[in-house]
């Protein structure tokens, strides 16, 4: 680090206006006291009341099934789409088209989506989010499968052709084990990204079934009560295992 | 063995047909999603800033300019000027704290780079909501800003951080940052360290060094990074209501009335057009700079 | 073209195989047979198409029209699976995410054999490649040499009637490639497979092929033994590409070529001339040194480098553009400035078109 000199200075603040809040929040959630600047005690009695909450928990549902639903689709969309784009098209554009959703701003996205929802005459609920939430998702999976399909070498699926396999065999015994790493790592993504998203969701969803960050959004606006630190560290805790999870994934593929 | 070659577009034998159907299989499903959940939608969007606002929300005929017209009204604009003005500051300030601090990054041994770099981005994958609450609860009156401004002495009383401009800036900035300093890396990491080497033994001080090796070459990365700060800054709606109170509308709070509240959707598209707009002049400008400075399309 | 002894049927017949992508035209109607049991070699330079016509017969290019028979099958119908054909790629292909025994019984498995006999058989090839010991291993575990020749077994293993080897040596260190050489030869018999190798590499294709393909922009220069293309080059392009000559041009006289400036050079035409602007091709270790008065052409020594075995001379003759080489055993014994006389024997020395 010695030869950063003055450069450490930003970097270290950077790294402690980065996680100064975060971990301001995780202390909150252990603090006895209601009152999140007047420090009580340690406690967990947030996190207990964290579990008991119906509405925290039908929103957690909620998520979740929104999240494992788009993950399943997004990846299997995104992953054919990822190969078809390298191995049966020399197009940019169609490249560009595919990861658009990706890059398009979630808001412009959202109300996209609500206006079409409502032009099809679909009501809303978890499964417009869903969908929603697949467009996007798919843009990230195709993302990261097609960075790793540009790292095998593409004679190996001709080399199994030439040694008698047929197309679809070739897929499912060649091609996916050797993009699993970087499916698993997109489908994580996926996951995560879902997990979190409020912006296209608040747009997308029915007024009955909310998902958890439209529940904390309603939470943060109108009563905060120290609950939602609790919620907060768990989240952060889940979040940050996802994405060491994916570091790990595509590190290990890279040696491979 | 040249396997760059596209297999079989032309040419007769049991291969063309095969890779036809394989096309279909691979490209089709994903292709037509993307048009039904993005293109589409999107497409009706644009549609409707053309036409008028229905009776009980929604849009009907005729085709009309009026909601072009509404949006020019001053009330209007100065909300667009203001998100400008605050998406600008925050792309500008992440420009900043990025440079030094991707350079920074840069320039530590290969062991250190991954884990640095992972430290970056993990706030960036905790929960929007919560981050923003984060801040909240910081710039809170009662927070611990106000209390360490206090006991170091700077202000005798605690301050209105919160429901500020400066607030929704640092809560954007908060959110963005990562956004920056990623993109900004790969350029730095990508460029040929040589170059600078080469600067110095020609007799540029280190300040030169960088003025005129790494950031002309940096820039289309750094361009790439202002769009992604920008960008979401622009269309941002949370942030302002949350951290700014009802005292900082943008343009995305404005979109979100119409759509609904308001329920005027003609207008709104326009406003969403407004934002898509800025969004494809940024990429253009981006690729046109990065086109200058390389002299091949976009190697950022 | 000399076929070899004992072998008169065409077992594969290319026909008028042609094939461009967009402009560029990459076979021009390229026919040629392939003997059964034969080491033959596609050589050229890069571009000049032989890639593209091995893909063509593994399956993976379809021409635009031609014909590539095997033993009166027409293989072009048959997908890159269905045909009797293997290929070992440049960069081996080998799948990285299952052992040596598993990539080498692949094949084997797609065609549903039983579990024993492809046992067996992947047992049998590994021992003559001699990589018995290395059949749990992984592929990133092995070196360059052990990895070509998992391709290799891989690829036999399956008995096909063709072997097609893209590149086999490029990716060798030197001493690797030599052992590799006579190891593919050895291979080569021993199994009983037709081989045709796709090199660029002169020196390779000379070494280990019974005959070889000469080809250039998409077109078979010459077809002939490494002997015959040595000796008797049929065009520039074959002498050029094959070995080192000196070219001396001029106008066609009787029984030699007039080089304005140099004089009535001696040699016999290899193939029929078109036209009476020719060049003569002489290689280097075909020139001699003789005494005044006996020499064809005349030269003063500009310098001499020592190979070890042998000494090449360049000697610079006023009517010649290039200096002369001529390669001679052991140590040459002249200095610089020297006048020297060169002859050879006519008919090593080869009159061919001028043009290419």
């Amino acid at each position: 680090m010695r030869n950063l000199g003055w450069l450490r200075v930003p970097l270290f603040l950077t790294y402690a206006f980065l996680y100064i809040p975060i971990i301001t929040l995780v202390i909150l959630s252990f603090n006895a006291s209601k009152f999140p600047f007047k420090w009580t005690g340690f406690s967990l009695h947030w996190y207990s009341q964290l579990f008991q909450d119906t509405a925290i928990r039908q929103g957690f549902i909620n998520t979740m099934i929104v999240a494992i639903g788009a993950t399943i689709l997004a990846t299997t969309l995104g992953t054919l789409l990822a190969i078809g784009l390298a191995r049966y098209t020399r197009s940019a554009w169609l490249e560009a088209y595919s990861l658009a959703p990706a890059i398009v701003p979630d808001l412009a996205l959202a109300i996209g989506l609500l206006v079409f929802f409502a032009f099809i005459h679909l009501t809303l609920g978890l499964h417009t989010v869903l969908l929603a939430h697949v467009v996007f998702g798919m843009a990230f999976v195709a993302a990261v499968v097609t960075a790793r399909i540009g790292q095998i070498d593409p004679s190996l699926e001709e080399a199994s052709r030439d040694l008698g396999a047929s197309a679809t065999s070739t897929f499912f015994r060649i091609t996916v084990p050797n993009l699993a790493p970087a499916i698993v790592a997109g489908a994580l993504l996926v996951f995560t990204l879902s997990l979190d998203e409020f912006v296209i969701a608040f747009f997308t969803d029915g007024p009955s079934t909310p998902t958890l960050p439209i529940v904390i959004y309603s939470m943060v606006r109108f009563g905060v009560t120290p609950v939602i630190n609790a919620l907060a560290t768990l989240l952060l805790l889940i979040s940050f295992t996802a994405v060491i999870a994916i570091q790990r994934i595509t590190r290990l593929s890279d040696a491979l | 063995m040249t396997t760059d070659q596209a297999t079989t577009s032309g040419g007769r034998g049991a291969i063309g047909r095969r890779a036809l159907g394989s096309r279909a299989v691979f490209l089709a499903p994903g292709l037509v999603y993307v048009t039904l959940f993005m293109a589409i939608p999107l497409a009706l969007v644009i549609s409707y800033a053309f036409l008028t606002k229905g009776r009980f929300g929604g849009v009907t005929l005729p085709f009309t300019l009026a909601s072009f017209a509404k949006a020019l009204q001053p009330t209007y604009l100065s909300v667009l000027g203001n998100s400008l003005l605050i998406a600008t500051v925050t792309t500008i300030l992440a420009l900043l704290i990025g440079y030094p601090v991707a350079y920074a990054i840069s320039l530590m041994p290969a062991r250190w780079r991954p884990i640095a770099l992972v430290l970056i981005v993990l706030p960036f994958w905790t929960n929007f909501l919560v981050r923003t609450y984060a801040w909240m609860v910081l710039l809170n009156t009662e927070g611990p800003v106000n209390k360490a401004l206090m006991s170091i002495g700077l202000i005798d009383q605690p301050i209105g951080l919160l429901y500020t401009r400066g607030a929704v800036i640092a809560g954007m900035l908060y959110s963005y940052l990562p956004l920056m300093i990623l993109p900004l890396y790969a350029s730095m990491d990508r460029m040929d360290h040589s170059l600078l080497e080469a600067a110095r033994n020609l007799g540029a001080s280190r300040f030169r060094a960088f003025r005129d090796v790494t950031f002309p070459l940096t820039l289309p990365g750094a361009m790439i990074g202002a769009i992604f700060v920008f960008v979401p800054s622009l269309g941002n709606f949370v942030i302002p209501e949350l951290l700014g109170g009802g005292k900082t509308v943008m343009i995305g709070n404005l979109i979100r009335n119409q759509f609904l509240k308001a329920r005027d959707w003609p207008f709104g598209a326009v406003l969403a057009l407004v934002m898509i707009v800025f969004l494809v002049g940024l990429f253009a400008l981006q690729a046109y700079v990065s086109r200058r400075i390389n002299g091949r399309p976009n190697h950022a | 073209m000399t076929p070899l002894p004992g072998a008169t049927t065409p077992f594969i017949q290319i026909s008028d195989v042609s094939r461009a992508f967009g402009e560029v035209v990459a076979l021009d109607r390229v026919s040629m047979e392939i003997h059964e049991n034969e080491f033959f070699a596609l050589l050229g330079p890069s571009g000049c198409g032989k890639t593209t016509l091995l893909r063509v017969i593994a399956g993976f290019e379809n021409p635009d029209s031609g014909a590539v028979v095997i033993s009166g099958q027409d293989i072009l119908q048959l997908p890159p699976n269905k045909r009797p054909v293997n290929l070992m790629f440049q960069s081996y292909a080998l799948f990285p995410h299952m052992s040596v025994e598993k990539n080498v019984a692949y094949g084997l498995e797609r065609e549903g054999l039983a579990k024993d006999e492809v046992r067996s058989r992947v047992v049998e090839v590994l021992t003559t490649v001699g990589l018995t010991d290395k059949a749990k291993a992984r592929p990133a575990q092995l070196s360059g040499g052990q990895r070509q020749r998992v391709a290799l077994a891989r690829a036999i293993v399956k008995r096909p009637r063709l072997l097609l080897l893209d590149e086999p040596l490029s990716a060798l260190d030197r001493k690797v490639r030599a052992e590799m050489q006579l190891e593919l030869k050895r291979l080569q018999h021993e199994v009983g497979i037709t081989f045709v190798v796709v090199t660029h590499d002169q020196e390779e294709a000379m070494s280990m092929a019974d005959r070889i393909a000469v080809m250039s922009n998409g077109r078979v220069q010459q077809i002939d033994s490494p002997v015959d293309l040595y000796q008797r080059p049929a065009n520039m392009f074959v002498a050029d590409f094959i070995g080192s000559s000196n070219h001396f041009t001029g106008t066609l006289a009787d029984r030699g070529v007039d080089v304005p400036n140099v004089g009535l050079l001696p040699g016999s035409p290899a193939t029929p001339l078109t036209s009476a602007n020719v060049t003569l091709i002489v290689r280097p270790e075909d020139m001699r040194l003789v005494d005044d008065g006996q020499g064809f052409v005349s030269g003063t020594v500009l310098d001499t480098v020592f190979y070890g075995g042998t000494s090449r001379i360049a000697v610079a003759n006023e009517g010649h553009r290039t200096p002369i080489l001529v390669s001679v055993p052991g140590t040459a014994a002249v200095a610089k400035g020297q006048v020297v006389h060169l002859a050879w024997t006519p008919e090593k020395a080869v009159v061919l078109d001028a043009s290419a």
